[in-house]
């Protein structure tokens, strides 16, 4: 058993990477966090045990790739809003974005596309939130109690 | 509200505007990672005269042309060599676009000769010698498996060469259909006698005849 190239990599989990931050950190950040997603696995790549969880380690490099850009974007002076009541996340404003995931708290937004979209187990969301699983499982449920409500 | 609904919004929120974005950030990503060394193999596919070729370089040079067809796949060439060289196997056709150029232009007789380095990192000790005797045979010209044996030292090792030439990863480039049988005969091929033929037929200048 040998990794595949990892264009096949790409081809496996490249969309799903991208609609994964677009979805957490919203579309503006997203490509740049993507670009740095992907440059980190292609590092770290070689190193894989070719039987591990490869989606779940995807995710995960991901993850702490939007928490870098969350950082980032909280050192930043914040601009002054042209219109105080306009909110802060961008996917909130964009055309085809869905705002009731957008004003979830960032954990629970990543839990909830795990788990909904990409239909990881409460064990590899778990692993890519770094977190417990019981935790895990809270943040989904929470969001997704949360998103039912917003909807209802 | 059903999990339905939930479940459209959560697509909904994720999609960034169609498939052409994730490309445009693939695009993208593959020149970083190139810019950046990443890359141990990048390849790119090519239609020629012979069919779908798949070129592949690292830094040393080309490491494999390889003959897509059915009996041997793209998947199946781009894993043994994420196996042999490096996982980190990218398609990037911008650096292929040397090799591409110059298969062109051979193919349609303006080159008779290739001027690229190559990899030869694939091949045994043997090997590398039968290629690298090999690669120095004249276009147009042809010799025998006993020849190239004779040459390299190895009196009887004609079946060996013929092995060695069988195994060759850069087929075209470096020409091992230029070895033939002692009888007149063509001899093998990897990529099959009958692209053999057409690569001799072409270095004799047939394809300007015909």
């Amino acid at each position: 058993m040998a990794l595949p190239p990892f264009q096949t990599f790409l081809d496996r989990h490249a969309a799903e990477l991208l609609r994964f931050l677009v979805a957490t950190i919203g579309r503006e950040e997203a490509e740049d966090c993507f670009q740095e997603t992907c440059l980190a696995a292609l590092r770290a790549y070689p190193a894989l045990a070719p039987d591990s969880n490869v989606r779940a380690w995807a995710f995960t490099i991901a993850r702490s790739k939007a928490i870098d850009a969350q950082r980032a974007r909280a050192r930043r002076p914040v601009p002054v809003p042209e219109s105080p009541d306009r909110p802060t996340f961008d996917a909130l404003d964009d055309s085809g974005a869905w705002g009731p995931l957008a004003a979830l708290p960032p954990k629970q937004r990543a839990a909830v596309f795990l788990r909904v979209a990409a239909e990881l187990s409460h064990h590899e969301v778990a692993r890519v939130l770094d977190c417990s699983e019981e935790a895990a499982r809270r943040s989904a449920h929470e969001g997704l109690k949360r998103l039912r409500e917003e909807l209802a | 509200m059903s999990d339905v609904a939930v479940r459209e919004g959560v697509e909904r929120a994720s999609r960034l505007g169609g498939a052409a974005d994730v490309g445009g950030a693939l695009r993208r990503f593959t020149e970083r990672a190139l810019d950046e060394d990443l890359v141990d193999v990048a390849y790119a596919a090519t239609d020629s005269p012979l069919g779908e070729l798949l070129l592949a370089v690292t830094a040393q040079g080309v490491v494999r042309v390889a003959y897509i067809d059915e009996n041997m796949g793209r998947d199946e060439v781009l894993e043994d060599l994420a196996r042999r060289v490096s996982p980190r196997v990218l398609e990037a056709p911008n650096r292929l676009d040397e090799a591409r150029r110059q298969l062109e232009d051979y193919f349609s007789g303006r080159r008779p000769a290739f001027d690229l380095s190559v990899d030869l990192s694939l091949v045994t000790p043997f090997t590398d010698r039968v290629l690298t005797r090999t690669a120095a045979i004249p276009p147009g010209q042809v010799l025998t498996y006993g020849e190239v044996a004779a040459e390299i030292g190895h009196q009887r090792a004609a079946r060996a060469v013929g092995n060695a030439l069988g195994s060759n990863p850069i087929p075209i480039v470096v020409p091992c259909h230029r070895v033939v049988r002692s009888g007149g005969g063509l001899g093998g091929y990897t990529g099959g006698t009958h692209r053999k033929e057409h690569l001799l037929g072409l270095e004799r200048g047939d394809a300007a005849r015909r």
